[in-house]
């Protein structure tokens, strides 16, 4: 039985079919997929740009200026709203599967999943607020 | 299989992909909202230097940014690395990614930390 130019053999030397690059692209369900583990490069940005805000700071006054206003320019506000869009992602589907990561029990009774979610997107809600209003209070 | 079973690292790295799952999911988009969408276009005020630096270096700003970078940081690391694997595939290139990706972290993380020590 000779291989076919799709299938490769793998260590066993047993043939294993070979799933193409993009298999995630045909459905909408996969790609949803591929999209939501691609929110972490979002992820990760921030936190170098979080990075960055510090470094500016650190420099003095001009280079803080600076910073802000690099984020005026219409490439970063496009930038940051597919980043916005990315982290909404992540954060939504994150807090929708909290209660098949987390069983809270309390004595036998087990807390309803719906609980669960509720108190992410509460505390969601809290941390978002709270975080605004250290940044904004005037 | 071995006989000898190897203790897998493998939960340590979930687990701070699962803490930095939370905390960015609590905390980046409303930094994005404020830094990357309020502020430029003018919906709200940029806090002014002299606040914004006398707020970012409290020691619990300083502990809190840098738990939140960190964790974000190796979120993105263990999360990136089965992206790769499954899809593009690229499981038989796993040592590379491992060092592209928990090393690059841990790059970030030591930028982070001298930034946010010497601010």
């Amino acid at each position: 039985m000779a291989p076919t130019s799709r299938n490769t053999s793998n260590r066993s030397g047993r043939l294993v079919q070979r799933v193409p690059i993009f298999w995630w692209i045909k459905k909408w369900n996969y790609t949803k997929f591929i999209l939501r583990e691609l929110s972490s490069v979002a992820v990760a940005a921030y936190a170098v740009v979080l990075i960055f805000l510090v470094h500016a700071v650190s420099g003095g006054p001009a280079e803080y200026q600076e910073f802000m206003e690099l984020f005026q320019r219409p490439f970063w506000i496009g930038l940051n709203v597919v980043a916005l869009a990315f982290v909404l992602l992540h954060s939504v589907t994150w807090f929708n599967l909290a209660p098949k990561a987390m069983v809270i029990r309390v004595g036998n009774w087990i807390v309803p999943p719906k609980f669960i979610v509720a108190a992410n997107y509460a505390a969601w809600i809290v941390v978002s607020a709270a975080v605004a209003w250290i940044l904004l209070e005037p | 299989m071995s006989k000898t079973p190897k203790i897998s690292n493998e939960p340590f790295w979930w687990a701070l992909f699962g803490a930095g799952g939370v905390v960015s999911a609590l905390f980046i988009p409303v930094l994005i909202v404020i830094f990357g969408l309020a502020i430029p276009l003018g919906w709200v005020e940029a806090p002014d230097y002299q606040s914004m630096r006398v707020l970012l270096a409290s020691p619990v700003t300083r502990l809190l940014l840098f738990g939140i970078i960190t964790l974000c940081l190796f979120h993105w690391a263990h999360r990136f690395r089965f992206t790769l694997y499954d899809g593009l595939q690229l499981k038989h290139l796993e040592s590379l990614i491992l060092v592209l990706t928990y090393g690059s972290a841990m790059v970030a993380v030591i930028f982070a930390g001298i930034a946010i020590w010497t601010l």
